[in-house]
């Protein structure tokens, strides 16, 4: 049988680097396809170029058989090869139909586009009104339209970069129904993941990616997510160690039902949000992306400032202090976005160590000690396993994964009362996130009450003590891990529980 | 098909941070080479003229100097808004402002021959340009106003009160409804540091102020700060440095430095107020912080060489009687060039065949 995509020996070239280095991967027809890696292996390029949206210096590009050349997500699309990207590509002040009729070619007759939207949501189980306004749709109607949007076109490929990451493990499921249902049709799906068990569920054949070269191909259903794993890093990945924990009696971060109004029409308010964090443990904040969390960050790190007694650090009212006054009383955060917040992306880490740690005797009489930051920096750098030239190296010269190590290591070496933490392992490769997730442990375990935001279930049930859920501006009670399971933290992260039913 | 393609760099290099200024200088040589042929000059003598004549007498070193001087110092204040991203267009009005205040103390203790009148003009001067600069910096953290169009449009402003002050209630009572003010008494001037030369006394001044800004710049935690509020302001807020203290603050340093280099031009080569009481300073000085790489080292190159292009453009008016606007053009050129050389630094040029 013919294949539908044959990659020959691509190659990508970027300034000190090589994306892909002889990239060859083949998708048959009807064929779910994986392509698997860490960040940073190369995957995002190598859709990219089968999408148009790069090219390739080296390396042919087979379709049916036939060479050619796609020179742009224009041409990829009349070819018949969709993309459904990480970040959705979509108009937020229009409705969904509009939204689909920009994006493809032919008349614009609305009426005849919103019967099809309806007709294809319906065949395929993606039910979304379209005359909706897109800024209503939550996160995952959202990707439903970008998918939808493909499939008015009729695809014969259809590619999805890290589809699931926005999705509760219910909608990941349904997801996954409307892929399966796609392929039986002829469709192939490049589907692209570092999430093992998804594959190994939904996958016909996986590429392993490392490092820009392909490190093996599997079939995913036959082996183990270790033997996946151990493809993909090259080595078994570090287990985390827990102890019990023995938090203290008394919180050192409250919020006492903190109310807000959103500035953006489009932010999410927080309503009534209530939470403790004692010492000694790591409390977990689980949800959607967009459910209020960048929110509750800026009101808990001091960026918004409100009514002094809704945050308290220890037996102090802290609403109404700044960032710099509630750091003073030992409160760190590593923020998710890392270059241009937690760090400043021109500046070397030895300039980016100083901007939370001129609190660490780095500054004299107004003026900055520059052996003093030096050695704070090569600290952090040392401890915490940072690859990098040295403390002189530019913040945006760093991986992702080495950035954050950077600025996790930071703000755990401040000896903060109180961490909190949002998304400490996006981004980051099997074996750093590990260490990342232990040395958040170990901070826990030696006294300091830790706050952890992230997407990944499976990062908070690893290291978490207790876990609550946010949605839609609201914040469930934090519940023992061990009282509960990924199934109900999933339907509390879809809004469905009894937290939520005054919400809805 | 070939293509021009500009890679983002990995790393800026440091050879074409040097070589950036250089290139531009000689892209504007060889850009002008044709206007010039154009008058009918030879360029080379031309730009003999321009460059080297301008240098070869002791009192054209004192009149470079005097020239630079002004211009350093209202470009060190400059760099340090510009380094957090506020963007003072209006160092021209602070420094008419500066010169105004300094002046009226000038004019009203000037017969009294006080030792502390000179550093009151000083301080006066520096409070001038702080008060004109206030506005902007007021305006933009109450109401977030562009500072821009703002300290721009102020420049006008100060340059209208000049005008009516020297119309008016600061005019020469004896001066023949000429519109000046009287003349400085000598205790209310820098005197000349050597015989039969303009430059004076406030030259110092800018030295300090060169080691001030340098150490404010690359060794305190406040420039530190300024830095980072410019560069990645979302970071400085989330490291907890206030943003209004920070505008406020560059503000206040760029109105203080264009202030006192208002008062130094007031009470040096022109000992009195006429309507026009600069050639541009505080635009020039815009200029000077970019050439500079807004280093206070660089700054110092920087206004060396605006001073020469104006004194060359002097040059040239008077040995070859060609149009002011060549002056100009070349300072326009300079630094059209010097921000086009600037992509280089963090990009290179790759040519694909494909």
């Amino acid at each position: 049988m013919a294949q539908r995509l044959e990659l020959r020996a691509v190659t990508k070239r970027y300034p000190g680097t090589i994306a892909n280095d002889a990239v060859s991967l083949r998708v048959a027809p009807g064929e779910i396809h994986a392509v698997l890696g860490e960040n940073g292996a190369g995957k995002s390029t190598l859709m990219k170029i089968v999408y148009g949206a790069l090219q390739a210096d080296s390396g042919d590009i087979l379709w049916h058989g036939e060479k050619l050349m796609i020179a742009s997500p224009t041409v990829a699309r009349r070819l018949g090869i969709g993309m459904v990207y990480q970040h959705f590509s979509l108009f937020e002040t229009v409705s969904v139909v509009e939204n689909i009729a920009v994006a493809i070619e032919g008349a614009f007759d609305l009426p005849a586009l919103a019967a099809r939207i309806a007709e294809l949501g319906k065949r395929y189980g993606l039910p979304v009104d379209p005359y909706r306004l897109l800024h209503h749709l939550s996160v995952g109607e959202r990707q439903r339209v970008e998918i939808l949007r493909c499939l008015l076109q009729d695809p014969k490929l259809l590619i999805l970069d890290e589809p699931t990451s926005v999705l509760t493990p219910q909608a990941a499921r349904s997801l996954f129904e409307v892929l399966r249902t796609l392929a039986a049709e002829g469709c192939s799906i490049l589907y692209i993941s570092h999430k093992l068990d998804e594959i190994r569920e939904l996958c016909d054949s996986a590429t392993v990616l490392r490092a820009g070269r392909v490190v093996g191909s599997a079939i995913p259903k036959q082996v183990t997510s270790a033997e996946l794993a151990r493809l993909m890093v090259g080595a078994a990945p570090p287990a985390v160690h827990r102890d019990t924990c023995a938090p203290e009696l008394e919180p050192r971060l409250e919020i006492v039902g903190l109310s807000t109004q959103s500035n953006d029409p489009r932010g999410i308010a927080l309503q009534d949000v209530s939470l403790e964090v004692h010492g000694g443990e790591i409390v977990g904040i689980a949800g959607v992306s967009g459910n209020g969390q960048s929110e509750l960050l800026s009101w808990l790190s001091g960026e918004l400032t409100g009514a002094a007694a809704r945050v308290r650090l220890g037996s102090e009212d802290v609403g109404d202090l700044r960032v710099a006054e509630r750091r003073a009383r030992g409160l760190a955060f590593a923020p998710e976005e890392r270059l241009g917040r937690g760090a400043v992306p021109h500046m070397t880490l030895a300039d980016n160590a100083l901007l939370t740690g001129h609190g660490q005797g780095l500054v004299r009489r107004g003026l900055i000690s520059r052996g003093k930051v030096g050695g704070f920096a090569q600290k952090i750098i040392d401890q915490f396993g940072v690859k990098c030239v040295g403390i002189t190296a530019q913040a945006r010269s760093l991986s992702g994964g080495n950035l954050q190590k950077f600025i996790v290591g930071r703000e755990m070496s401040l000896s903060p009362r109180v961490l909190i933490v949002s998304q400490p392992t996006w981004g980051v490769d099997i074996a750093a996130s590990a260490f990342l997730r232990q040395s958040l442990i170990d901070l826990s375990r030696h006294g300091a009450a830790i706050l952890v935001i992230s997407e990944e279930l499976d990062e908070l049930f690893e290291i978490c003590d207790r876990i609550a859920v946010i949605f839609r501006g609201r914040l469930s009670e934090a519940t023992p891990c061990a009282a509960t399971n990924v199934e109900e933290i999933g339907l509390l992260m879809a809004g469905i529980g009894p937290a939520f039913e005054i919400a809805a | 098909m070939i293509r021009i393609q500009l890679e983002p760099r990995a790393e800026p290099v440091r050879f074409m941070r040097l070589g950036a200024p250089i290139l531009a200088l000689v892209l504007t040589v060889i850009v002008s080479a044709p206007f010039l042929l154009a008058l009918g000059l030879n360029p080379i003598s031309t730009l003999r003229i321009f460059f080297i004549e301008p240098l070869s007498s002791p009192n054209g070193i004192s009149e470079w100097l005097l020239k630079a001087s002004p211009l350093i110092l209202i470009a060190l204040g400059l760099t340090v808004g510009f380094r957090a991203s506020v963007w003072n267009i209006g160092a021209e009005g602070m420094y008419t402002i500066g010169a105004i205040c300094a002046a009226w103390l000038a004019l009203h203790f000037g017969s009294a021959g006080h030792v502390w009148l000179l550093p009151a003009m000083m301080l006066f001067g520096a409070l001038g340009g702080m008060a004109w600069a206030a506005i902007p910096a007021f305006l933009k953290t109450k109401a977030n106003t562009n500072e821009i169009l703002v300290s721009l449009m102020l420049n006008y402003v100060a340059a209208l009160i000049l005008s009516y002050l020297v119309n008016g209630p600061m005019q020469d009572p004896d001066g023949q409804n000429y519109p000046q003010t009287a003349s400085f008494d000598p205790t209310a001037m820098f005197s000349p540091l050597f015989d039969g030369m303009r430059l004076n006394g406030s030259i110092f001044i800018t030295i300090a102020a060169v080691a001030a800004t340098w150490l404010f710049l690359e060794r305190s935690f406040i420039g530190y700060k300024l830095t980072v509020s410019g560069a990645a302001p979302t970071a400085a807020g989330y490291a907890g440095f206030r943003q209004s203290r920070l505008i406020w603050l560059s503000l206040m340093v760029s109105g203080a430095s264009a202030g006192l280099a208002g008062m130094m031009e007031a009470a040096g080569p022109l000992g009195q107020l006429t309507p026009v009481i600069s050639p541009g300073y505080g635009f020039a000085a815009i200029i000077v912080a970019f050439v500079g790489r807004l280093s206070p080292i660089g700054v110092v190159f920087g206004g060396l060489l605006l001073s020469l292009l104006y004194l060359g453009g002097e040059a040239v008016q008077m040995s070859l009687n060609v149009p002011a606007s060549l002056a100009r053009s070349f300072q326009g050129m300079l630094l059209f060039f010097l921000l086009a050389a600037d992509v280089l630094i963090l990009h290179r040029v790759r040519i694909v065949r494909r």
